[in-house]
């Protein structure tokens, strides 16, 4: 197989609500003349362009289709969509760099979270004709996952704040993330439940945002990147959507892409994690242990781009092979309810 | 990269409302009859690729999720592709790719619509604010466009209804079409409605339900095989200054890409079959010159000869194509599966004797997403 | 600089869905107060039943009847109920294994607060008095340690109706903006990109070709030309005219992209490519920030535009 690896990325600021469109434009233009401009390439030098959004998160039909705008797709441009977190584009672009034809890929996702209802629009994941018409909301459902832990033992209330004690903090040094600063995990504990057992601190927070990542093959890598963060691992998996048959307390589909992935020795991972204790959930069943620096971005609780937010945990783990701050990393991403669908992508730094 | 094949298709039988089924039951009845094809079983896919058109038509977020378990997808990677009404045809490029690429050995692609869970027309025409509704309705996009291909190209008026009456008379040798019009004639589609002036209601596609299924394998599974010889995907922006809506410079891009890659020089003489993406009937002469088979201004005279019937120089839509049946998001992956049918030599009453070279063409949103194979029965 | 204009975008459908056998059976059975399981590959009792394995992928057929009482596996509390949600006043989500299964149904527990919660707690249904065949027939789960309501008689049930109401707020881009409040004064307000000097009107978040926000404003005159259009006979949801009339694109004077619009004042076969056209404003009363402002377009009576002076615009 060809070497492939992540040379660029980019994130817009996450921020509560943003002026512009649910298409993406006006978040995407900037972070492409940011990614782009960094690697000294422009749009003609990209062999394929793969996105990732959501037409329910904007609320019309072909909500996408728009968001080439922001790249100047003409002359016309070879592109793929995934109606997914933009981490699975990520993984279609891969793909097709493996096939040989082309040694370099854009990958893109971008969301408008602030446009609708978040909580009821998540809930149109659910089975269509026995789950939906209940609208059973993201954090009612997080809580129940949340309580089964708390009762098996495997976490508590207290280990959930320390979760999102730590994003807080570790947040204070990512000049983009929407929730930063230091807090005493006890004094979180004295906040109300929005859905008991969850507090407010222990759900992602609704933010605007897009990100995006250059992939380059071999030697393309290379010249593009002083310290290409070579994909040795790309992996996902499924769940079955019946929550009430499977155990809520662990994730087979982010155990298998863990062990695929080859997760082992990691020095950092940022995990997708929209609550505090899918972080404690995932850190075991990935198996990273205590040495493992997690989130140092801050995660997805100091702020969580829908449909980008899974391909930005691959970019701010890329980053620290990039700055040579590690030489093993991994990035995961999830996608569904209850951690459905996980993607673990690891990636090396080479001397 | 690899070779890859398709190595077994399957499909439903499509129809306006299949009331008879749920979303998994219409998906299973496509994926059932693809694996029978292939001869293989659920232990031998390593992962499923789903495409489906935009998820408001069946009023589910990602609906690949809640199908899961159906897909056969559990414990396996799970992709789903949206590119508007090209999606189908992705699906099968993403697919391809998967295998291609040396990722997997076997992958499902499915790609299904259940439009009478909704109204498409709705779906695509939630009043947005400060957007012009469009006065026109489904057809309304497209009819200028053909209007604008007459003039330029000069085509007699009754081109459109010749494409309608060969692509319904080719449903009715499909057992698995929504429409078999086996009596229809050229004078019958004149007679219909005109709708969107210039196009009758009988040069219109109708609204299905349905899904296609097809099996990607890099070696033979039951001994039949289509091997992918070429894939290419284009896109360009819905409108620009300038754009030419007739024939979008991304379809001309990616059949120049495609036929380069199969190693085709001149495809009107080297593809036996092609399974063109025609939901209004003028699109057939509109994308013969797109994909280049003729040159510009000259694809409706290849219709008008009858070079485009079953029989004739470059059989068009054998399977009855979109004018027979449209489950928008399978559209795609039905011309791509019935591409790989012609060149297995599975097509049944609709076969094209001796077709070794077949193409499979899907386009969507504004002409602007483009997805196309080229499958042939020897491997390269 | 002032916030672009933002307005609600309400998203709502009644969907109409077709169950198949099993799910049919199922909510056939919840119209008559009865609960039906299905038996997976590996013995288990799964309620809702499932239409196909989580494990094999095989299509399940054996039925099993349970009973509409169960017990709490897994709770969440909910203080403010959101719209659509089972109950109008603070309830649990919980996971409840009924009894005679082996995986639980997600459902709500009238539970009145969450102290009456406890994973383990004994509920019943609280089936609805009318029913249609969904899963909002049983209204909602009590505690309690009773049996439910008896079965009833029902009809069978082969589809379900489910509502999708989401509210969403659309907000113009930046480049839009000034092109709406133009519109709110009866001007037409282009933009160009900077690159490629294409004038675009209606004003695009960035220009497509060159992927940078058009800057310049211009101010276009309400007079085009009509590149192609149709003729709509066609009667469809939503239509505000009776057909047939025409579906134009214009392409205004200074403008270099055609947009579609209204044209009436002609009989539709004495409509051509090329017709020369002006706007018909609607009374300024009624102006928003909207290209609904000009009701439509009519002929303008100049010559027809030559073909090659907007040929590249079809």
């Amino acid at each position: 197989m060809r070497d492939i690896a992540v040379v660029g990325f980019a994130q817009t600021p996450c921020v509560r609500e943003t002026d512009g469109t649910t298409n993406g434009v006006e978040m995407l233009v900037p972070i492409f003349h940011e990614v782009l401009g960094g690697l000294g390439i422009t749009k003609t030098d990209i062999g394929f362009w793969c996105s990732g959004s959501s037409d329910y998160l904007a609320g019309r039909a072909f909500s996408f289709v728009s968001a080439v705008d922001a790249i100047g797709a003409f002359p016309p441009i070879a592109e793929s969509h995934v109606e997914m977190d933009a981490a699975w584009a990520l993984y279609e672009a891969w793909v097709k760099l493996l096939c040989g034809e082309v040694d370099t890929a854009l990958v893109y996702g971008f969301g408008k979270s602030s446009a609708g209802q978040l909580r009821r629009v998540m809930a149109m994941q659910l089975d269509p004709y026995l789950v939906t018409p209940l609208w059973p909301d993201s954090l009612g459902l997080a809580g129940i996952q949340a309580r089964m832990g708390i009762e098996t033992g495997l976490w508590d209330e207290r280990a959930m704040a320390s979760v999102a004690a730590q994003s807080r903090s570790a947040a204070l040094s990512n000049p983009l993330a929407q929730l930063s600063g230091e807090v005493d995990a006890d004094e979180l504990l004295n906040l109300p439940y929005v859905a008991d057992p969850l507090r407010r601190h222990d759900c992602a927070p609704i933010t605007d945002g897009a990100a995006t990542i250059v992939l380059a093959a071999g030697d393309r890598a290379r010249e593009l990147c002083e310290r290409p963060a070579w994909i040795t691992g790309f992996e996902h998996r499924t769940d079955t959507p019946s929550f009430g048959t499977r155990d809520l307390t662990t994730s087979p589909s982010a155990v298998a892409a863990g062990k695929a992935a080859g997760a082992d020795g990691v020095q950092v991972a940022e995990l997708h994690a929209p609550f505090t204790h899918q972080e404690i959930l995932l850190r075991q069943a990935l198996g990273l242990g205590d040495d493992v620096t997690v989130n140092p971005s801050g995660g997805v609780l100091a702020g969580n781009p829908m449909f980008a937010a899974g391909l930005a945990r691959i970019g701010e783990a890329a980053r620290r092979i990039h700055d040579g701050s590690a030489t093993k990393v991994l990035g995961h991403a999830t996608s569904g309810p209850l951690l459905q669908q996980n993607l673990v992508c690891v990636m090396e730094g080479r001397e | 990269m690899r070779p890859a094949a398709v190595v077994g298709t399957g499909q439903t039988h499509h129809a306006a409302k299949r009331l008879d089924v749920s979303m998994a039951g219409l998906c299973r009845e496509a994926i059932d009859r693809a694996m029978a094809d292939a001869g293989v079983d659920w232990s031998d896919i390593d992962a499923v690729v789903l495409g489906k058109a935009p998820d408001l038509f069946e009023g589910v977020m990602m609906p690949e999720l809640f199908l899961a378990d159906a897909l056969g997808a559990v414990g396996k990677p799970l992709l789903r592709v949206h590119t508007a009404g090209s999606v189908g045809g992705s699906t099968g490029n993403v697919a391809a790719s998967l295998v291609q690429s040396g990722v997997h050995d076997r992958v499902l692609a499915v790609a299904f619509e259940k439009q009478s869970e909704s109204n498409a027309m709705w779906a695509l025409s939630v009043p947005t604010p400060f957007t012009m509704p469009v006065h026109a309705g489904a057809g309304g996009y497209f009819a200028p466009h053909v209007r604008s291909y007459i003039r330029r190209a000069s085509a007699p008026e009754h081109i459109g209804a010749m494409v309608a009456a060969k692509d319904r008379r080719n449903g009715a040798r499909n057992p698995y079409a929504h429409l078999k019009q086996p009596d229809i004639t050229v004078e019958s589609v004149q007679a219909s409605t005109m709708l969107w002036d210039p196009i009758r209601y009988d040069e219109t596609c109708p609204s299905s339900d349905g899904a296609c299924a097809v099996v990607i394998s890099s070696e033979p599974t039951s001994g039949q095989a289509a091997w992918i010889r070429a894939t290419a995907m284009r896109t360009e922006p819905t409108t620009f200054a300038g754009r030419d809506q007739v024939n979008p410079q991304a379809g001309q891009d990616a059949a120049r890409a495609l036929w380069k890659q199969a190693g085709i020089t001149d495809p009107l003489s080297e593809v036996d079959a092609a399974e063109i993406y025609v939901p209004f009937s003028w699109f057939e002469p509109m994308w013969l010159e797109n994909l280049g088979f003729t040159d510009i201004g000259q694809g409706w005279k290849l219709t008008e000869a009858g070079e485009t019937e079953i029989g004739g120089r470059l059989p068009v839509n054998p399977s009855g194509g979109v004018l027979s049946s449209n489950p928008i998001g399978a559209s795609g992956l039905l011309r791509f599966a019935e591409a790989a049918m012609q060149v297995m030599g599975t097509a049944g009453d609709h076969q094209v004797d001796g077709a070794q070279v077949a193409l499979g063409h899907a386009y969507g949103g504004g002409s602007q997403f483009f997805a196309m194979w080229v499958v042939g029965s020897e491997k390269p | 600089m002032t916030r672009p204009l933002s307005a609600p975008l309400d998203v709502g459908f009644d969907y109409t869905r077709s169950l198949g056998p099993t799910l049919g059976r199922f909510l056939s059975d919840l119209r008559r107060r009865k609960v039906t399981g299905i038996r997976g590959s590996d013995g288990r009792v799964h309620v809702p039943p499932l239409e196909y394995d989580p494990v094999t992928a095989e299509r399940l057929s054996e039925f099993v009847d349970v009973t509409a009482t169960g017990v709490v596996r897994g709770w969440s509390w909910i203080p403010e109920p959101l719209e659509g949600q089972p109950l109008d006043r603070p309830f649990a989500w919980a996971l409840i294994q009924l009894d005679g299964a082996d995986t639980s149904l997600l459902h709500a527990v009238d539970a009145g607060s969450p102290d009456q919660m406890a994973t383990g707690t004994r509920v019943r249904a609280r089936w609805r008095p009318e029913r249609v065949g969904a899963i909002t027939d049983i209204e909602c789960f009590e505690i309690s340690d009773e049996p439910a309501d008896p079965p009833a008689e029902a009809d069978e049930v082969t589809m379900v109706t489910t509502p999708v109401n989401l509210h969403y707020t659309h907000s113009a881009s930046p480049t839009e903006d000034p092109f709406l409040r133009g519109l709110m004064e009866g001007r037409l307000i282009a933009q160009r990109c900077p690159v490629c000097e294409k004038v675009y009107f209606p004003p695009r978040p960035a220009c497509p070709v060159d992927g940078v926000p058009t800057t310049d404003q211009i101010e276009l005159s309400d007079r085009g030309t009509i590149t192609t259009y149709c003729v709509v006979n066609v009667p469809f949801l939503g239509q505000r005219i009776p057909p047939p009339y025409v579906s134009a694109y214009v392409l205004l004077d200074g403008a270099d992209i055609p947009f579609l619009h209204l044209l009436l004042g002609v009989a539709p076969e004495d409509v051509r490519m090329g017709m020369r056209v002006e706007a018909v404003w609607k009374p300024r009363e009624e102006w928003g920030p909207t290209m609904q402002n000009i009701d439509h377009f009519k002929p303008s009576g100049e010559p027809d535009a030559p073909f090659d002076s907007y040929s590249q615009h079809l």
